[in-house]
C-alpha cells in the first residue's frame, strides 16, 4: 500500500500535464477557427461593399428621363424627314415666350439629339398619324436626366452648372405640369454604343461577348480536352512530355496582353482576319483559356480511380474504349468546371482584346462574328473613360450586366454538372 | 486432384523474368496451369505472385518500366508474341481485382460492357441472356433481379465482388485471374465467393492470389509458393499444406514468417 502511493502520484502527474496539453490544443483550435471565420467575414464584407457600390451607382441607369411634348406631324416635315424640326416647333409652341436664337437653342437642348428616332419609328408603324397632333414622350438629354436623378445640381446660379438657369426654369415648369417622367431605360438594354449617354446601350457589347465566348468554347474545349486526354492517358511519360507539361503550366501564367500581341501578329497581320471582330477576339480568348482547360482536365482525369481503368482493361477494352466509355465521362464534371473557370476568365479579359482592335467605338449591333464589335469588359473600360456624368451610372450598369452574365454562366455550369453526375 | 501428365497445360510459364526498372521482381519462374483447376499463388507481400498473375493477361504492359522475358503460352500460343492483340488476349483471360471495382453504371451495364465491346451479342435479347446467365453463375441473380438498373456501386462489398466476377465471366474467358479477391470482404462474403470459385471450376480455369492460407487450402487443387520473386515450391495443395518439401514453404505455412 505504501509502495503504491508514489506510483499513483507518478501516474497522476503526467495526466495533469496532459490536461494542460489538451486545453492548449483546444485553445489553438479555437484560435484557428476564429481567424478563419474572421477572414471569411472580411472577404464577405469587401464583397458586399463592392456590390453595394456597383448597384447603388448603377441602378439609376436602368431608368431614363422622358419629356412629354405635343408633336404636330405635319405633312411638310414628315415628307422632308425633318423630325428634329417637328420636335423643335413643338417645344417652341410649349414655351411661346422663348424667341431669341440662343434661348431657343438652349430650349431644344433639353431633349436628346436622338429623340427624333422615336418619331420616325412611330410614323413607320402608323402612317395615318400624318397631319395629327399627338402627345409624345421623348428622351431627355443626359444633363436633364442627371438633374432629375439628382446627380447634378438644380440650384440656379450654382457654379459649374451644366444646365443654365433658364433651362432649369423650363425644366421646373415642365415638371410642375407633370410632363417629365422617369421610365424604364429600354435604350440601355437594346442599342449599341453612342457618344450621347442617353442613347448608349449595352446590347452591342453583350452580343459581341456572346459571339466571342461561343468561338472560344468551340475552339478551346475540344482542343483542351483532347490535349488533356492525350497527355494523361496515351502519351509516354518521357522528357518530351515533361517539357510540354512544364510549358503548358507556364502558359497559364503568361500575362494575357501577350496573347493579345500574339493574336495581333498571327490572326490579323499574318492571316488577315477582320479587325475588331469577335471571331479574332474568341480565338485570342481561346488561347488564354486553353492552358486552364488542359490543366483542369488533366487533374480531373487523374482523379478517376485507376481501378476503373484496370477493370475495363481487364475486360479487354482498348485504351480508347477505356477513355471514352469510362474515364472521360467520370472526369467530365471536373473538366467542365475547369472550362467554365477558363471561360469566366475569358469573359472578363480586356487587355488582349485592346490589342486586336476591339476597343473601337462601334455603334452597330454585330450580326455575325465577323462584324466589328465591342465586348462587355471593353464597354466598361470605354464608358469609364468618358467624361459625361451620365456615363458613371452606365459604367456601373455595364458591370452589373457583366456580373449577371458571369452568374448565368456559372449557374449553367452547375446545372450541367449536376445533370452529368446524375447519369452516373 | 492430380492431372495426367499427358494433358497439355492451359498456361505454361518457362523461365519468366520480370523487371520493374532495376528491380528484378520475378526470377526464372516455371509453372504449368492445367484446365479446370484452381491454382493458388501464395507467399509474403512483394514476392511476385501478383506480378506473375498480371503477366498472364499482360496487365504489366500498363506499367512503363515493366519488362517481361521468358516464354508464357496460353494453349500453346505465346502470350508475348508481337502478333498477339492484348484486347483479344484479355477477352480469353478475365481478371478479378483485389478491391471490388464495379463501373459507376447500372448492374446490367456492368455485366453487359464486356459482351458489348467484343460484339458478342447480336441483339438485345442475346445480351439480356448473357447478362442473366452471368449473374446466375456468379450467384448474384436472385439478389439483384429486381434492381438491374441500380448502380453497381450501390451493392454491398461482397455483392460488388460477385458482380465483378459476373462481369468477368460474361466475356466467356477460358481463364480467370483473381488477385486477392476476398481481401476486402467480410468472412460471410468471403465464404460465398469461395463457394463460387469452386462452382466456376467446372467451366473455367482459375488462378488465385491469396494471403489467406486457409483460403488457398479450401479452394485450390494446386498451390504455388513464391518467395522474393522466386517460385519456391509448387504441388498439390494437400501436399503443400501437409508435407511441404522446402523449409521456406514450411516456415511460411506454419506462420513462422510472412
Amino acid at each position: 500500500m505504501t509502495d503504491n502511493s508514489p506510483t499513483a502520484a507518478a501516474a497522476h502527474r503526467p495526466s495533469l500535464d496532459a490536461a494542460a496539453h489538451v486545453r492548449r490544443r483546444y485553445a489553438a483550435e479555437r484560435r484557428f477557427k476564429a481567424i478563419g471565420l474572421g477572414a471569411i467575414f472580411l472577404a464577405l464584407g469587401f464583397l458586399a461593399i463592392l456590390l453595394w457600390t456597383i448597384v447603388s451607382n448603377g441602378l439609376s441607369a436602368f431608368m431614363q428621363t422622358y419629356i412629354r411634348v405635343d408633336v404636330r406631324f405635319d405633312a411638310e416635315s414628315v415628307a422632308g424627314e425633318d423630325y428634329q424640326g417637328a420636335i423643335k416647333s413643338a417645344l417652341y409652341a410649349r414655351f411661346p415666350a422663348v424667341e431669341s436664337r440662343g434661348e431657343r437653342r438652349e430650349l431644344a437642348a433639353l431633349l436628346s439629339s436622338g429623340a427624333d428616332t422615336a418619331l420616325r419609328r412611330m410614323l413607320t408603324a402608323d402612317p395615318s398619324l400624318v397631319g395629327t397632333t399627338k402627345p409624345v414622350w421623348l428622351v431627355a438629354s443626359d444633363d436633364v436626366d442627371m438633374a432629375i436623378k439628382g446627380h447634378i445640381s438644380r440650384q440656379p446660379g450654382a457654379s459649374g452648372n451644366r444646365l443654365t438657369d433658364r433651362q432649369l426654369g423650363w425644366l421646373g415648369e415642365l415638371e410642375a405640369a407633370g410632363t417629365v417622367e422617369k421610365r424604364f431605360n429600354t435604350i440601355l438594354l437594346s442599342s449599341g454604343d453612342s457618344r450621347e449617354p442617353e442613347l448608349a446601350g449595352l446590347w452591342g457589347a453583350v452580343v459581341g461577348s456572346v459571339f466571342s465566348l461561343v468561338i472560344t468554347l468551340i475552339v478551346s474545349f475540344p482542343l483542351g480536352v483532347a490535349t488533356a486526354v492525350y497527355l494523361e492517358e496515351f502519351a509516354p511519360k518521357n522528357r518530351w512530355t515533361a517539357l510540354i507539361e512544364v510549358n503548358i503550366n507556364n502558359l497559364a501564367a503568361v500575362p494575357s496582353v501577350v496573347f493579345g500581341l500574339l493574336g495581333l501578329a498571327i490572326f490579323l497581320n499574318f492571316l488577315g482576319m477582320p479587325r475588331s471582330a469577335p471571331l479574332v477576339g474568341g480565338l485570342v480568348l481561346a488561347l488564354i483559356c486553353l492552358p486552364t482547360i488542359i490543366i483542369a482536365g488533366r487533374a480531373a482525369l487523374k482523379a478517376v480511380p485507376p481501378s476503373i481503368r484496370e477493370a475495363a482493361l481487364g475486360l479487354g477494352a482498348s485504351r480508347l474504349q477505356v477513355v471514352n466509355d469510362h474515364v472521360l465521362p467520370l472526369a467530365m464534371p471536373g473538366i467542365m468546371t475547369g472550362t467554365i473557370l477558363g471561360m469566366a476568365h475569358a469573359l472578363g479579359e480586356t487587355a488582349p482584346l485592346l490589342m486586336i482592335g476591339m476597343v473601337a467605338f462601334i455603334v452597330d449591333i454585330p450580326a455575325s462574328p465577323l462584324d466589328p464589335s465591342a465586348v462587355l469588359p471593353v464597354q466598361v473600360y470605354l464608358w469609364a473613360d468618358s467624361p459625361e456624368r451620365a456615363f458613371v451610372e452606365r459604367t456601373s450598369a455595364a458591370i452589373m450586366a457583366l456580373l449577371l452574365f458571369l452568374g448565368a454562366m456559372n449557374l449553367a455550369a452547375i446545372l450541367l454538372r449536376k445533370k452529368f453526375e446524375r447519369r452516373w | 486432384m492430380s492431372h495426367s501428365p499427358s494433358l497439355p497445360a492451359k498456361v505454361r510459364a518457362r523461365d519468366i523474368n520480370v523487371h520493374y526498372g532495376d528491380k528484378h521482381a520475378l526470377k526464372h519462374v516455371d509453372l504449368d496451369i492445367h484446365a479446370h483447376e484452381v491454382v493458388a499463388l501464395i507467399g509474403p507481400s512483394g514476392c511476385g505472385k501478383s506480378t506473375f498473375l498480371r503477366c498472364i493477361n499482360r496487365m504489366n504492359d500498363q506499367v512503363d518500366s515493366a519488362r517481361v522475358t521468358g516464354l508464357l503460352t496460353l494453349d500453346g500460343d505465346d502470350i508475348y508474341d508481337r502478333a498477339v492483340d492484348v484486347v483479344q488476349l484479355r477477352a480469353r483471360v478475365g481478371m478479378v481485382f483485389q478491391k471490388p471495382n464495379p463501373f459507376p453504371k447500372s448492374i446490367f451495364d456492368n455485366v453487359a460492357y464486356g459482351p458489348r465491346i467484343h460484339g458478342m451479342a447480336r441483339d438485345q435479347a442475346e445480351l439480356d441472356e448473357i447478362v442473366m446467365t452471368s449473374l446466375e453463375r456468379a450467384g448474384l441473380l436472385a439478389e439483384v433481379r429486381d434492381r438491374l438498373d441500380e448502380p453497381g456501386t450501390s451493392l454491398s462489398g461482397g455483392q460488388q465482388q460477385r458482380l465483378c466476377i459476373a462481369r468477368a465471366i460474361a466475356v466467356s474467358p477460358e481463364l480467370i485471374l483473381m488477385d486477392e479477391p476476398c481481401s476486402a470482404l467480410d468472412p460471410i462474403a468471403t465464404a460465398r465467393v469461395e463457394e463460387l470459385i469452386d462452382e466456376l471450376r467446372e467451366n473455367f480455369t482459375i488462378v488465385i492470389v491469396t494471403h489467406s492460407m486457409q483460403q488457398a487450402a479450401r479452394v485450390s487443387q494446386r498451390t504455388a509458393f513464391f518467395h522474393l520473386g522466386e517460385l519456391v515450391e509448387v504441388g498439390d495443395t494437400e501436399q503443400i499444406f501437409t508435407n511441404p518439401q522446402h523449409p521456406l514453404t514450411q516456415g511460411y505455412i506454419t506462420g513462422r514468417f510472412g
